[in-house]
């Protein structure tokens, strides 16, 4: 016979070893491809412009691609998110439209990122070329908004859910419409959550890399327009990872890509604290 | 003393939440200038009425409401735009509700609303309205701190504040002083004393002795009705109606 005690004991020796493993693997990880890649990052690996398919040289232009390229994703996903967050939930939160909606976003959300790609080849790259130049910038960034849209929604959707009706009614109260409690009191309530929501797109769109194979292009040049062919860091690293052959190079990338992804997390974290100061004090 | 005008009246009021008939048949004429305090016990429909007067129960989905209710002679769900109304009917809930902004936002938050942008215009309806709520010595050195570090007690002046900011004719209260401590409690009473000079106060509570002591008139709710309604004083003393008579004297509620 077990007893309950003897049990407690072995409960808890499992939870640690889940943590214990969990933990492990990630420094694993991180470790394996930080002691791999940070010998190869120096300041000429991400200055100098990459040579012969990647293979040499640096890797200058992936980093300025990833950052044009993510920035333009959430200048197009992020308010078009928000904004039908705010209509699912304040203004048709019960309707059938609604329900609709709410079933088209967590479809979405479940699509796989390559057929995105395939979308994005076929009606941006090759049906809208005229506008978005083809492969590039401007398609890459238009699928993968595609591909964040339900995150961001699903998040902003919840933070708003969150805000206390007690702020809604005392806002009515005074007088205020619609439309002023949402973007003075809801949204600015709101906004911790809303950002949870932009940095896993983020999150999501830096890693992608199937989707923009499809999309952007592959260029190893500086874009100098968003309707130029680009390649971010990620499609970079399995290039020269499958197709050069560079392992220290795909290497170097993926410790440079790593950084960056923790820039941009504590970066948004302090716009973030910002806003909240500002609307909150 | 101002001569007694009838502020608000209501016509044969009945609300519906979906089949449950929570108001009915209320006709009622509130004082201007007078504290009007509904009692009865939890779920007799006073707060629900309460909230017909500023058309709050308009958010609420599946309620249908039957009859006319009047502010100044006019009908508030026909002659009125909403916005106007609530301008005109501020309202204080139950539990303190300040905004998640600083203490001077949140009284400016209804001017703001309203159009008012001047910051010495502003500035000035500030500290007239924390004036007003008596908050002002409290709160006057640290307008630009979040209005979540005040007290309950404070915090409940502060929407009242709030309320005197977009310079309503009537204030409707919903036992305002149930989440309160004893003391925070009486400032309030106090509050609304001074406060009826200026306002029509039309207030819910739970607290006999509260009524007792802050109104004019009381009306006494039971099942959705109105069962009896008058002067204060008469209702306390010699109530005409048995089950005003038994709720006050505690017998039930």
């Amino acid at each position: 016979m077990l007893k309950p005690r003897s049990i407690e004991k072995f409960a808890k020796f499992i939870l640690w070893c889940a943590a214990l493993f969990t933990v492990t693997f990630l420094v694993l990880v991180l470790g394996f491809i930080l002691s791999n890649g940070l010998p190869k990052v120096s300041w000429e690996f991400l200055t100098a412009e990459p040579e012969a398919m990647g293979a040499a040289g640096g890797i200058f232009s992936t980093i300025v691609s990833t950052v044009i390229f993510t920035v333009t994703t959430l200048v197009i996903a992020v308010p078009i998110g928000i904004l039908a967050a705010i209509y699912l939930t304040e203004y048709i939160s019960k309707g059938p439209i609604a329900g609709a909606i709410r079933f088209g976003t967590d479809a979405l959300a479940g699509i796989p990122s390559i057929v995105f790609g395939l979308f994005g080849f076929a009606f941006f790259v090759v049906i809208l070329k005229p506008v978005t130049g083809g492969w590039s910038l401007a398609s890459g960034a238009l699928t993968a908004a595609f591909m964040i849209l339900p995150t961001i929604i699903t998040t902003t959707e919840e933070a708003i859910k969150a805000v206390p009706d007690s702020y809604r009614e005392g806002s009515y109260a005074l007088g205020a419409t619609k439309w002023q409690t949402v973007s003075r009191i809801v949204l600015p309530s709101a906004l911790p959550g809303v950002m949870t929501g932009v940095i896993l797109g983020i999150g999501r769109i830096v890693g992608e890399t199937a989707a923009l194979l499809l999309t952007l292009g592959g260029s190893l040049y500086v874009p100098l327009s968003l309707t130029d062919p680009a390649s971010t860091m990620s499609m970079h690293l399995y290039k020269v990872a499958m197709e050069v052959g560079a392992m220290d190079m795909a290497f170097g990338t993926a410790t440079v890509l790593i950084i960056t992804v923790l820039l941009i997390n504590i970066s948004a974290n302090f716009i973030m604290r910002g806003l909240k100061r500002r609307t909150t004090t | 003393m101002h001569e007694s005008q009838v502020k608000i009246y209501t016509e044969d009021l009945n609300l519906f939440y979906g089949d449950n008939h929570a108001i009915k048949n209320i006709d009622i004429q509130v004082q201007e200038n007078k504290v009007t305090a509904l009692i009865g016990p939890s779920g007799c429909g006073k707060s629900t009425f309460l909230k017909t007067l500023n058309r709050m129960n308009d958010l609420i989905p599946y309620v249908k409401i039957t009859g006319e209710v009047y502010l100044d002679n006019l009908n508030s769900y026909n002659d009125y735009d909403i916005v106007e109304l609530r301008k005109r009917i501020g309202m204080v809930f139950q539990k303190p509700n300040p905004f998640p902004m600083s203490i001077y936002d949140n009284i400016a938050y209804g001017p703001r609303t309203h159009g008012i942008k001047d910051k010495a215009v502003l500035d000035e309806i500030v500290e007239k309205s924390l004036q007003s709520a008596a908050l002002w010595v409290e709160v006057k050195d640290r307008l630009k701190q979040n209005a979540f570090g005040l007290s309950g007690g404070q915090q409940q002046r502060l929407c009242i504040a709030r309320v005197l900011a977009v310079e309503p004719e009537v204030v409707l209260m919903d036992e305002p002083t149930s989440a309160l401590d004893p003391l925070a409690t009486l400032k309030i009473e106090d509050l609304v004393q001074v406060l009826k000079n200026n306002y029509t106060i039309i207030i819910v509570t739970h607290n006999m002795q509260q009524a007792g002591r802050i109104s004019d008139h009381t009306a006494f709710f039971l099942n959705g009705e109105i069962v009896e309604y008058g002067a204060t004083e008469e209702i306390f003393t010699v109530p005409r109606d048995k089950r005003t008579e038994d709720y006050i004297t505690g017998r039930f509620g």
